[in-house]
């Protein structure tokens, strides 16, 4: 168990807000059926990580840098090969994760894969606030605007929505949340903390804003709950908080049903 | 001509390589509703999404108002139930007031009791009702409509028709619609635009449309059976 100091505290804020700006981005995700884009970029940054363990340098700054390579090379692979996603994704994910295996010692290995925030320093705890609140206030900008793309993109053009200009503003929003999530789940779970509190104000939600800001509040609980449980039980903060996310769903997936029947 | 809302000259489109479109000219007036006429795969959609700059193309195309309108057809809108959108939220896409919004829901029939439903739970009628009611909202100058009856039973046609008709009388508005329905033309066109890659005819529809332009627009067997009441 750890103690209950400043360290302890310093983690739930830094989970609280990667859990709110990553849950709020995968409500806008699942609307484009693009969720699962977040399982390649998260598995990407695991050569950054490495890298950062390796060389003492922060995690979010290796992940950051490799994460945007693997958009490059999403996009332009994309682009030359007509490789669908998935393929790419069956690339990316044994090469970075060889690559981790590689380099990386058993014990850095672990915290690569599922994320440490026991010792959290300021640098981490003051670039997650910026880049959470930020991308927030990026992607509530956006938001609409991306929703309605995904109904229709001649509507949209239109309405003289520059899609190109909004496609790159999301992508880049959404490199900068799998690198800070890094942290807090590693390079393993990423898609998870984007896509569970996502689908679940799906399941509860009546209205747009309120499967927006439900995605927001699902994440900062699951975030919460998790680091909580964490403490108390000691398995790692990462599985903890996707496992209660989980339940989560679980439970939103039963009350839907419920008032469904 | 100066009265002109849309002039067209030698448009020709191609998309990855092949030809669609080849030399169309024609142009609109101001207050006109012309009716694009022609087989499947004659450009009808093509043309109209090329009209709103949405693909590139050789030639002219010339607009006197931005102030444009569309409704795709709706295989180009997606239904789905993967997140939840009521009617409030589709029209919040556009920058509208709640006065507008109850005001066009009345105008096309629909209770503006609906505005916290889930869009896609509506009725294929009621979400074309919807989408014409969205396209109008902020007062467009020119409304282009791509074959907005397709998959609505023939009750429900003319209403759609009519409705639009309604509007097109009651506002300031030129009106593009794409069908494949031909008594569509005598009933409510003041204009007629054949196309099957080529412009086959265009004009009045007492004048342009005759059996020997709808033979060659339609290959054989096209019924023709012309309305007797004028057009409007």
């Amino acid at each position: 168990m750890i103690p209950i100091n400043s360290q302890f505290i310093l983690a739930l804020v830094v989970a609280g807000f990667v859990g709110a700006v990553a849950g709020y981005l995968g409500t806008l995700m699942l609307t484009k059926r693009m969720t699962l884009v977040g399982g390649p970029l998260g598995h990407l940054t695991l050569p950054g990580i490495a890298l950062a363990l390796l060389y003492g340098f922060d995690v979010f700054l290796g992940a950051l840098l490799f994460v945007f390579i693997g958009i490059l090379f999403i996009w332009y692979f994309g682009k030359k090969t007509k490789l669908p996603m998935e393929t790419l994704t069956a690339i990316i994910f044994p090469f970075s994760m060889a690559t981790a295996f590689l380099f990386l010692p058993e014990e850095e290995m672990t915290q690569a894969l599922i994320g440490d925030i026991s010792q959290i320093t300021p640098f981490a705890v003051v670039t997650t606030i910026i880049i959470s609140i930020t991308t927030f206030i990026v992607i509530r900008k956006i938001y609409d605007k991306m929703v309605l793309v995904g109904i229709s993109e001649d509507l949209a053009k239109v309405e003289g929505i520059d899609i190109n200009k909004y496609n790159l503003i999301y992508l880049i929003s959404i490199a900068f949340v799998v690198a800070i999530s890094v942290r807090v789940v590693g390079g393993l779970m990423t898609v998870a903390i984007m896509a569970i509190p996502a689908s679940t104000s799906r399941n509860l939600s009546k209205n747009l804003s309120q499967y927006a800001y439900g995605g927001l509040f699902f994440g900062v609980l699951a975030s919460i709950l998790g680091i909580l449980v964490f403490r108390f039980v000691n398995i790692p903060a990462g599985p903890a908080i996707i496992i209660v996310s989980v339940i989560f769903f679980l439970i939103s997936f039963v009350l839907r049903n419920i008032k469904n029947a | 001509m100066s009265d002109n809302i849309l002039t067209v000259k030698n448009l020709t489109v191609k998309l990855s390589g092949e030809e669609i479109i080849k030399d169309l000219s024609f142009s609109v007036k101001k207050r006109d509703s012309l009716v694009i006429l022609g087989p499947n795969g004659a450009g009808k959609t093509t043309l109209l999404r090329t009209l709103l700059g949405l693909i590139p193309y050789q030639g002219r195309v010339e607009w006197s108002t931005k102030d444009l309108s569309y409704l795709p057809p709706k295989e180009l809108v997606r239904r789905s139930s993967i997140f939840p959108l009521t009617v409030e939220d589709f029209f919040n896409f556009k920058k509208v007031t709640n006065k507008q919004i109850t005001d066009i829901l009345e105008a096309v029939g629909l209770p503006s009791k609906i505005l916290p439903k889930g869009a896609y739970t509506l009725s294929t009628g009621q979400f074309q009702r919807l989408i014409i009611a969205w396209a109008l909202v902020d007062n467009p100058k020119v409304l282009l409509f791509d074959e907005p009856t397709s998959g609505i039973d023939v009750g429900g046609q003319e209403t759609i028709y009519s409705l639009l008709h309604k509007f097109w009388k009651e506002r300031d508005l030129t009106i593009l619609l794409v069908t494949h329905e031909l008594s569509v033309v005598w009933e409510h066109a003041s204009n007629v635009l054949c196309l099957n890659k080529r412009g086959v005819c265009f004009g009045s529809p007492n004048i342009a449309l005759t059996p020997e332009k709808l033979k060659e627009l339609y290959g054989v067997g096209v019924k023709f059976h012309k309305h007797s009441h004028d057009t409007y």
